[in-house]
């Protein structure tokens, strides 16, 4: 596998004016680096590695840029095929990330998709809002709170086992992804200079902050 | 020479019409009647049996409804030969939406992919069209209960009330006046319609949809007298866990709704 680090990250923030049975919200922010390196050769610091499925989904794909950029956008291009041919209609989050894991099993017996996903998005219909999804091109997926992949997770895992928490805001869960960043910038013997930094909320899917602008590419 | 245009079925006719299709649909208007009648907390479907013989083994299991998934059922008029292979295709189409997605399927698009498959055998040489209608009764998440109807073309439709097969005008017209029609006093239920309130459709209960639909097979089968041997309900709702439960009266169930029918009719009738 290449060395693209996806990291990814959920939060809750208490809505304003709560509802007794879903007092918490939740809401998603993903986060990758730019990189894109093969062997002793670094060719780009601009990529976006999240993709945008739907207003309110986006996935964070790691892997060689050939399988990364064909994965991202055959899943992605599926999606809209749905909402075109479904008079608009979305898939839930869930749907999503059971569809893009059933295309990673496919693939796995004919030449795999070597590409690790993180998939998030947000429900207006899930008690919760937004949920998380971790996979890998082993077609393995779990539903989780927060995820790493990559030689990234090594670093990353442990600060979000012990800073992670239910029901922490956007600031916060942004910090700590701030601080997976300084982490892996310190102690990564890979240079990975520009991250990007995605969020999930109600409103859609919005990006954050960039290293780079992908716009340049 | 219209009839040199009957044969196939996939060659228009001078006067712009494919003979064989609207066979189809003729042949349906034969057919035992189907009701569908979308309620506030539910869907009602209910059929004629015909019965063609005293000395037929009775069926097993139901020859007019059948369920497709856990959240979708179709009622049948027309060959039920036919009917199979549709069935078949439209729980297959279910069932692998479901491996695909691990959610259930969206009514529409399971009601959209049958009738696709019908319209191919309105378009390809060499082959009749499926000489079936149906009635659609499903749930989703998005758009809650709903009732479709479809026919051998391969169009299809949302209803909040309608009747394929046999009397299919009488029945609608039925229902025409009597769906939604708010009721002041109890047992009074020949309304004129209100053109204050008409336009304002206030769906019904299960119940109420459950005598509506006989009432309209009583119609629709010609002053024959309404028996659980020759009707079968069935009704569609959620359970407290939002699970869907289908479920077919069986004959004590709708003879009480049969009774009840008439006790209103009579009533009504006195007065």
């Amino acid at each position: 596998m290449g060395c693209g680090h996806v990291f990814c990250k959920m939060y809750g923030s208490r809505l304003p004016n709560k509802t007794p049975s879903y007092p918490l919200k939740q809401q998603v922010v993903l986060a990758t680096d730019q990189v894109n390196a093969r062997s002793i050769l670094m060719y780009q610091q601009n990529l976006d590695k999240i993709a945008e499925l739907s207003s309110h989904s986006a996935m964070g794909v790691s892997g060689p840029n050939c399988d990364l950029v064909n994965f991202s956008e055959y899943i992605s291009k599926n999606l809209k095929l749905y909402e075109l041919s479904n008079d608009g209609l979305k898939l839930s989050t869930h749907a999503q990330a059971n569809f893009c894991r059933g295309e990673l099993a496919k693939a796995l017996r004919k030449g795999p998709f070597q590409v690790n996903v993180i998939l998030g998005g947000y429900d207006a219909k899930v008690p919760t809002g937004g949920s998380l999804y971790v996979m890998d091109y082993l077609g393995s997926c779990t539903k989780a709170n927060y995820g790493a992949q990559g030689y990234a997770s090594n670093f990353c895992l442990s600060i979000m086992d012990r800073d992670w928490k239910e029901g922490q805001t956007e600031e916060e869960a942004v910090q700590i992804v701030e601080k997976c960043i300084r982490e892996l910038q310190m102690r990564f013997l890979i240079n990975q200079s520009n991250f990007i930094i995605k969020v999930i909320d109600k409103e859609g899917l919005r990006t954050l902050k960039y290293g780079a602008d992908p716009a340049d590419n | 020479m219209a009839r040199r245009y009957d044969s196939s079925t996939t060659t228009f006719s001078p006067e712009g019409r494919l003979h064989q299709v609207e066979y189809a649909i003729e042949a349906i208007n034969n057919a035992g009647t189907s009701v569908g009648i979308l309620a506030r907390d539910g869907v009602v479907m209910a059929s004629e049996r015909k019965i063609t013989s005293g000395l037929l083994a009775p069926a097993k299991t139901s020859e007019k409804t059948y369920k497709l998934c856990p959240h979708a059922t179709c009622t049948v008029a027309g060959l039920t030969a036919d009917a199979n292979i549709l069935i078949d295709q439209a729980r297959l189409r279910a069932g692998r939406y479901a491996y695909q997605y691990q959610e259930p399927i969206p009514i529409e698009n399971l009601v959209e992919h049958v009738c696709n498959y019908k319209q191919a055998y309105t378009q390809y040489g060499g082959l009749r069209p499926f000489g079936v209608a149906f009635l659609f009764a499903g749930y989703d998440e998005t758009h809650g209960f709903q009732l479709y109807q479809s026919d051998p073309s391969g169009n299809y439709s949302g209803w909040k009330a309608t009747v394929i097969g046999a009397n299919n005008q009488a029945g609608k017209s039925l229902l025409k006046t009597e769906y939604g029609v708010k009721k002041e006093t109890d047992g009074d239920e020949m309304k004129t319609d209100d053109p204050t309130g008409g336009e304002e459709i206030e769906l019904p209960d299960l119940a109420e949809a459950c005598r509506l639909a006989v009432k309209v097979l009583n119609k629709t089968m010609d002053g024959a007298v309404a028996s659980p041997e020759k009707l079968e309900l069935f009704t569609m709702s959620l359970d407290e866990e939002g699970n869907c439960v289908h479920k077919i009266l069986n004959a004590k169930e709708s003879g009480e709704i049969i009774a009840q029918v008439e006790a209103e009719t009579q009533s009504a009738g006195d007065t």
